[in-house]
């Protein structure tokens, strides 16, 4: 039975290349059909290549504008969850108050619950204050769901800090800002920078909260649910394919710089 | 060799406690403490874990807030001065060495935060008296420990401190590491001549490095002295156990002879210098007597004629012996002291002296101490309260 040895020693390996495949096929699919050349209104069967879509990706009007809004309300998002969250991350694992426990807690609720039962609670939440629907509120919600994905990052990283790293810091001769400048802030960041990416990754794509409290406000994932109804451009793949290798790129500079200080340090 | 002022005809480096003590809740760490280290000495503050010897050293560190009395450096008050505000620098325990920075900029860390600009030179030339020029590109985890302890010391000293403190340092060491560590603190301390206050559970390191021993036991100071002074002469149980092994015979006091204390213990008479009693002694009253092992010499009871006169003598039997290359160590039974400790130099070793044998032990009543009875013999002894815990560590 050499086949079923071979099977046997290569096990991992073949498991490991499937999950791959499994996991990076959606991805191949939409940046084969960016090249596509449909025939109606709808980018499912494969025609022609051409890279038409590729040379004029704003063609498709609002799309950019869509675009637009998602990539500021995920910036803002990113920023306002991030501050708030390591915030919340530090005072949780630093400072005992009342109450401690409960907020411990209470931060994984957005987390664990339906999103779309939260986003029914945002609307009502803002049409009884009176807000104007539109990308403040956007904002807001994507803030407020974000953050818990913060502290969790954040929390983890600070948890595992040597107390005593800032000790030393202020038996230095550094005052208090300086000790979290110059030691807290820079320790906590893989941390904080793991929080900002996972905050970012969830606003830009977020459909359902941001539908409910969007108004007449159109985001990028909106767009493409709207036009999925009526036909789908294949600039949507161009975005997203666009979308995938920036996020690939981004990984590989920063293993790059990763190597090289490796190599420098060594 | 920076700009810190330190004027060495001065006593700025003196560190004096005032009754300060630390409590948390209902559990008092350090109990009201008076202490002074003068300037330019190597002080350790040595004891068992849990019993406030590092409370101490926060406290002076400003790292921890004293629940009464003040802490003065030279002239000058800090009790409520911060860390960062006071001319001391620490080397903790885990070295705290901090990983995002590489050696040089830990090094060049306290200069920086003082606004000193260019720092290069000074940090070159205090990693080469560690031994480390070699290194300074390197993050902390690229070292071994006996490195990142060097590096702790350099990032501590280039600030040149009226104090340093040390924080059990050695603690993460193996054991020859350790030994070549103290060796090249106490080089570096009486290179720099900063006053160094050295905490350690190990009493081997404290007697090696410091010029005096404070021994702290349950929050207070037990004794304090020259580690000769502390050796040969303890006040208490607890130093006389935890500092080398000791001998501890109940005695009643008989008589009085010039400046010696005559006792009674078994059978026998038992002599001790006054002056080397300390407690109080009157006659009828009971006091510890105390003698270090390697004071006693081990005779044959057949040859117990050939003692000469004056000795103070206990006879017994060899219930076991154990031979350590230099010495043998023998545990003796007598009437007095069921596991008397005798070591004996394996100079001219004596064939008869096998365990079941008599002897009669006999040491110089100059080697002899005496202490209060109204302690406990084994305080201070492995597997006593405080002690357990260090075992097991």
């Amino acid at each position: 039975m050499p086949f079923v040895n071979w099977l046997k020693r290569h096990f991992v390996v073949i498991a490991g290349l499937l999950t791959l495949g499994y996991l990076l096929l959606p991805n191949v699919i939409v940046t084969v059909f960016s090249f596509n050349k449909p025939k109606g209104r709808f980018n499912y069967e494969w025609q022609q290549f051409s890279t038409d879509a590729w040379k004029d990706p704003c063609g498709v009007s609002d799309l950019c504008g869509s675009l637009s809004i998602s990539l500021q309300i995920a910036v803002w998002a990113t920023l306002g969850a991030t501050a708030l969250g390591t915030a919340i991350a530090f005072a949780l694992v630093r400072y005992r108050f009342r109450a401690r426990g409960a907020v411990n807690s209470l931060i994984f609720l957005p987390m664990a619950m339906p999103e779309v039962v939260m986003a029914a609670s945002l609307l009502t939440l803002f049409l009884n204050l009176g807000a104007q629907l539109g990308f403040w509120t956007i904002l807001i919600a994507h803030i407020m769901f974000c953050m818990s994905f913060v502290v969790v990052a954040v929390k983890a990283r600070v948890m595992s800090m040597d107390p005593r790293l800032e000790q030393a810091a202020q038996d230095l001769y550094a005052g208090p800002f300086q000790t979290f400048v110059r030691v807290t802030l820079p320790i906590a960041a893989p941390g904080i920078a793991a929080g900002a990416l996972l905050a970012f990754a969830l606003s830009f794509d977020d459909f359902i909260i941001t539908n409910f409290t969007a108004g007449s406000t159109v985001t990028f994932p909106m767009f493409v649910w709207g036009s999925a109804q009526r036909g789908t451009p294949v600039q949507i793949n161009v975005i997203g394919t666009a979308m995938f290798l920036v996020a690939v790129l981004f990984v590989l500079t920063s293993m790059v710089i990763g190597n090289r200080r490796k190599k420098q340090k060594a | 060799m920076t700009t810190v002022t330190t004027n060495k005809t001065d006593h700025g480096g003196d560190v004096r406690l005032s009754g300060i003590s630390k409590t948390y809740g209902s559990f008092t760490a350090v109990h009201p403490l008076d202490l002074t280290v003068p300037h330019g000495s190597f002080f350790a503050l040595l004891g068992a874990s849990g019993c406030g010897k590092t409370t101490t050293l926060r406290m002076i560190a400003g790292l921890e807030e004293p629940s009464s009395g003040s802490v003065f450096l030279g002239d000058q008050e800090v009790t409520s001065l911060p860390p960062y505000k006071r001319p001391v620098n620490t080397v903790f325990q885990s070295y705290a060495l901090f990983p995002h920075l590489d050696i040089f900029e830990n090094v060049a860390f306290g200069l920086r935060r003082r606004g000193i600009k260019s720092v290069k030179k000074q940090v070159e030339e205090m990693l080469d008296l560690v031994q480390l020029g070699e290194q300074s590109r390197k993050k902390p985890h690229q070292l071994s420990g006996g490195q990142q302890q060097r590096v702790a010391v350099a990032r501590a000293l280039i600030n040149t401190p009226r104090v340093l403190l040390l924080d059990e340092p050695l603690g993460a060491l193996d054991l020859k590491l350790r030994r070549q560590m103290q060796l090249e603190l106490k080089r570096i301390q009486t290179e720099v001549g900063i006053t160094f206050i050295h905490v350690t559970h190990d009493q081997e390191e404290a007697m090696t490095m410091a010029d005096t021993v404070a021994v702290m036991n349950a929050g207070r100071v037990e004794q304090l002295g020259s580690p000769t002074d502390l050796y040969e002469n303890p006040h208490t149980t607890f130093v006389a156990n935890f500092l080398g092994t000791s001998n501890l015979i109940e005695a009643e006091v008989d008589t009085k002879t010039g400046d010696d204390i005559v006792l009674k213990a078994g059978g026998g008479k038992l002599v001790l210098p006054e002056a080397r009693c300390s407690a109080p002694t009157t006659t009828g009253g009971k006091v510890l007597v105390g003698v270090r092992p390697e004071k006693i010499s081990l005779t044959h009871a057949d040859d117990a004629g050939e003692i000469p006169e004056g000795r103070n003598r206990i006879t017994g039997k060899i219930a076991s012996g154990s031979f350590i290359g230099v010495s043998t160590q023998y545990v003796i039974d007598s009437a007095v002291c069921p596991e008397f400790e005798v070591y004996v130099q394996n100079v001219d070793r004596d064939t008869r002296l096998v365990p079941g044998a008599d002897v009669v032990l006999h040491w110089s009543p100059a080697h002899t101490f005496g202490l209060d009875a109204a302690q406990s013999l084994l305080a201070g002894t492995p597997g006593s309260a405080g002690i357990q815990e260090e075992a097991a560590a």
